[in-house]
């Protein structure tokens, strides 16, 4: 197959940047999307130009590092069925042009090309994500019983792979899926109780801090998420934040 | 020279007990005077980093990914061994102990997989307190399920992310320790060199990979958690990004590296397609609980739809050769057979890599919607890869690289040869033998990073105290120079070679000759034809860009330029290796009925290879295995 690909090229953070035209030529249809691009790459290279600088690791979906907005979609998602990185070429149409652009939000500053730094999700992490818990101090595992439908949901907002895909899909650049889904999943948790309300408070502040815009209901987080993350936490998140706002501004601490 | 393994004396399982009783401690007024520097941040390096800091002392992590949250712990799917014995089937510390040590063919310490194998309660106490949202039954208890090897059900899991959430949970812990200073955290960071001060492993050398600068960093101790060597053979399931260049720089400061040849082949992947792919995707072992693996008998059926060869035609070579255990074989007999079969050119598919597992007769038997329950997830995963629908027609499957049980030689501290340098998880050469068994690793990684090096670093640490190394000791500025010198000179060849485009040359040659199976003839060819790779290497190799910016040639070229030259290591230790053991082996040492043959008189030993030099062959060093407790047998499963 052969493809006209139209790529962002921008060689650092505060360089301008602009979309160059390649062509991809002699593509296998069973390639994925990534290996398309290596074998441009590998092209590139052998000619001493230099390659487009994309992130990927684990191309099997699951580490969240991939990540390239596909014809306006965030992984291409509306052709593929997770991740950038379990996309393949005989989704598309022989001969077609494909634009290629990062994940485009003001907290997820470029760094090269197609690669972008969202090291501001470990600090909304940082900001009350875990649960404090010493090395050796734990109590054993089934002495607290957890019903299988709460340790069900709980998996189910883990599952987040942290692309942060949900920004870029966004209109308003928000993180509410990314953060909800970590609420929820130590909020939900008997193990997470004690910290619930400092958690959502402080993961809050810090997303806000970073930049992120606010949710206003348009739900294209949850069609992009490659990790079929429910936006209704993101309803849950609001309920936890309202509770633990109204504590705090009655004085509680904690 | 002469290894010391440092097992405590005493009865097996009282070793443990044993040593944390006489363990050497350090105040906590004396922890925050000890700087360690940790590479790595999966499941091994995560947990060390968040531990060792709430325990007072100042860590500097490092990782190459943009967060530690993506090491690649992150993608092991099946689940987590402990002996927790809540089926009540007759589990016990003992049980997972001989499994671990029988699974890996008599090849690994009794001290160290005892140990493993005690601390592997601990780990589920920790993770579901961390919030790791394991799998449970309907009254709240936690799940279990059976894996391979094994006779009891000892497996927690998460789904199919079990990795994912164990590694989770450990990235929160050490989020946690950045957020309060404990840590320091260095994402993008490529860790280039060890420096050694007397002999000493006191720092690292770095490259940031954004900005390229290259950098020192000085430490009381440094701890290596940076995985295998598995891309080696360019294919494998491993990250793309996995590499040896850590702990084979170690090497080359003079750290051991043991039992290399011992690499672990998994059954169950997607075929390749064509050259021009990148990496391997595994697929659930249980399949083969359903699914009846063949090949068609003659060669001239190998280009047919398989529906048009008819069931005389076809060989189901695993229930044919060995019909007791059929499609259940263990996973290197498997994978194997599936090599035999297309090697006698009756394999399918692109270049004739593969085999069939087909699922018709429990189709016809169960029912599509039984299938579809049972496997609907890896059904779809398949589809989406290979664009066929597995209901239909046959699965086409080959075996793949998946693990590497060599790695750095340690003692029980998980202290290498070389003071202060200690080698954690997959790194390390210590608990698996010749072969691991399925839902091991997790617990490895873990186990090191929360339970051992906590109690096992102070052994080296007491002996530190007023010896603080002064980060403008000359040493620092030396390896910095050879660093930033031999990334220049990658820059500087302007060849017409990509570094992938080596890479797979390597690959190929790795797994043809030093694969599922190896031979004399095969590993002497190899280790005349890497060298020569090598040279061409560095006289065509292309690097476009410079070396002052996000690069990503020049770290592919780095990584390839070291996978060169530890793929002559890896076949030196298999070619020296003559036997056949679980990982290894070797076609002249085989019983008459094709199976691995031990020669447990000349080869129970650990091989940990010394560097001489560029160019000269490593010299081997012995460790004996004693085992003192178990006694080791051959492995049968007619």
């Amino acid at each position: 197959m052969n493809f006209h690909l139209k790529v962002w090229r921008q060689k650092a953070s505060n360089a301008p940047g602009k979309l160059e035209s390649y062509e991809a030529k002699n593509i296998p249809a069973e390639a994925s999307f990534l290996e398309m691009l290596d074998i441009v790459n590998d092209d590139l290279v052998a000619k001493g130009q230099e390659p487009i600088a994309f992130d990927h690791d684990c191309r099997e979906g699951i580490c969240g590092m991939c990540s390239a907005v596909i014809n306006g979609v965030p992984h291409g998602k509306d052709r593929g069925v997770g991740t950038t990185c379990q996309l393949y070429m005989r989704k598309f149409q022989d001969g077609e042009t494909i634009t290629i652009e990062p994940f485009r939000a003001g907290s997820f500053p470029i760094i090269r090309d197609l690669s972008t730094n969202r090291a501001a999700f470990d600090r909304i992490i940082q900001a009350g994500g875990f649960i404090s818990e010493r090395s050796g101090s734990a109590p054993e595992a089934n002495s607290v019983p957890i019903p299988k439908t709460i340790a069900d949901e709980a998996m189910d907002a883990a599952a987040c792979i942290g692309c942060g895909a949900c920004v870029a899909a966004c209109p308003n650049s928000s993180a509410m899926l990314f953060v909800s889904a970590k609420v929820n999943h130590l909020n939900l948790l008997p193990q997470g109780k004690p910290e619930k309300h400092r958690r959502v408070l402080g993961m809050v502040k810090q997303m806000d801090a970073e930049g992120f815009g606010n949710c206003s209901n348009y739900y294209e987080c949850e069609a992009v998420c490659p990790a079929h993350v429910p936006a209704s936490f993101i309803t849950s998140m609001n309920r936890e934040y309202t509770v633990a706002a109204a504590r705090k501004s009655a004085g509680a601490t904690g | 020279m002469t290894l010391d393994s440092k097992i405590p004396a005493g009865p097996l399982d009282r070793k443990w007990t044993t040593y944390k009783n006489n363990a050497k401690v350090i105040a906590p007024n004396n922890k925050r005077k000890f700087d360690l520097i940790i590479v790595g941040s999966g499941l091994a390096g995560a947990s060390a980093a968040a531990t060792l800091a709430e325990q007072g002392f100042n860590v500097k992590c490092f990782c190459y990914q943009d967060s530690p949250r993506r090491a690649h712990s992150i993608a092991a799917q099946g689940g987590i061994n402990a002996a927790k014995n809540y089926q009540n089937d007759g589990d016990s510390v003992y049980r997972l102990f001989y499994d671990t040590i029988k699974g890996g063919d008599f090849r690994a310490r009794e001290a160290n997989v005892h140990r493993l194998a005690e601390v592997s309660t601990s780990i589920i106490d920790q993770c579901v307190a961390q919030g790791v949202p394991f799998a449970r039954e309907y009254g709240g208890l936690l799940a279990n399920r059976s894996f391979g090897g094994a006779q009891v059900s000892r497996t927690f899991y998460a789904r199919g992310q079990t990795g994912q959430q164990l590694l989770l949970g450990a990235y929160q812990a050490l989020e946690a320790q950045i957020a309060r200073g404990a840590v320091k955290m260095y994402s993008r960071t490529e860790m280039l060199d060890l420096v050694l001060v007397d002999g000493h492993a006191k720092g690292i050398v770095t490259r940031d990979m954004v900005t390229g600068e290259i950098a020192t960093h000085a430490g009381d101790a440094v701890l290596l958690c940076t995985g295998g060597y598995g891309n080696v053979f360019y294919l494998s399931t491993n990250a793309k990004g996995c590499n040896v260049t850590a702990t084979f720089r170690a090497y080359k400061r003079g750290a051991l590296f043991a039992n290399p040849c011992y690499t672990q082949i998994h059954p169950t992947c997607i075929p390749v397609s064509g050259a021009y792919q990148s990496k391997l995707t595994l697929m659930s072992e249980s399949l083969r609980n359903d699914g009846r693996v063949w090949a068609p008998k003659r060669k001239e059926d190998c280009g047919k739809s398989p529906a048009d060869i008819p069931e005389d035609a076809r060989d189901y070579y695993l229930e044919r050769k060995y019909p007791s255990y059929g499609n259940l074989a263990p996973r290197d007999i498997s994978s194997r057979s599936a090599k035999e079969a297309c090697d006698e050119g009756r394999g399918v598919g692109p270049g004739g890599l593969g085999v069939y597992l087909d699922f018709a007769d429990s189709i016809k038997r169960f029912g599509q919607k039984t299938i579809e329950e049972r496997y609907g997830n890896l059904f779809e995963m398949y589809e989406n890869i290979t664009g066929e629908n597995a209901y239909e027609r046959p699965m086409r499957i080959y075996p793949a690289v998946h693990y590497t049980m060599g790695g750095l030689w340690v003692d029980y501290n998980l202290m290498s040869n070389i003071p202060g340098l200690h080698v954690l998880g997959e790194a390390n050469f210590s608990d698996h033998g010749a072969n691991r068994l399925g839902a091991s690793a997790l617990m490895q990684g873990l186990a090191d990073g929360y339970f051992v090096i906590p109690y096992t670093i102070g052994d080296y640490l007491t002996s530190q105290f007023g010896k603080k190394v002064d980060p403008r000791h000359p040493a620092f500025e030396e390896t910095k120079l050879q660093t930033t010198a031999r990334v220049q000179r990658l820059l500087d060849v302007k060849g017409n070679r990509s570094a992938d485009d080596f890479h797979r040359e390597l690959g190929l040659l790795v797994w043809d000759k030093c694969g599922m199976a190896r031979d004399r003839a095969g590993l002497t060819e190899a280790l005349e034809k890497i060298p020569k790779l090598k040279e061409e290497f560095w006289s065509t190799i292309s690097v476009p860009g410079s070396g002052e910016s996000f690069n990503q040639a020049l770290e592919k070229a780095g990584r390839v330029a070291d996978f060169l030259e530890f793929a002559e290591v890896l076949c030196t230790d298999a070619l020296a290796r003559e036997e056949s053991c679980g990982g290894h082996f070797r076609t002249e040492y085989q019983t008459p009925e094709g199976e691995a043959l031990r020669n447990d008189e000349d080869y129970m030993h650990v091989a940990a290879w010394k560097y001489e030099g560029d160019g000269v062959a490593p010299t081997l060093v012995k460790e004996p295995l004693v085992y003192e407790t178990v006694k080791p047998a051959t492995r049968s499963y007619k």
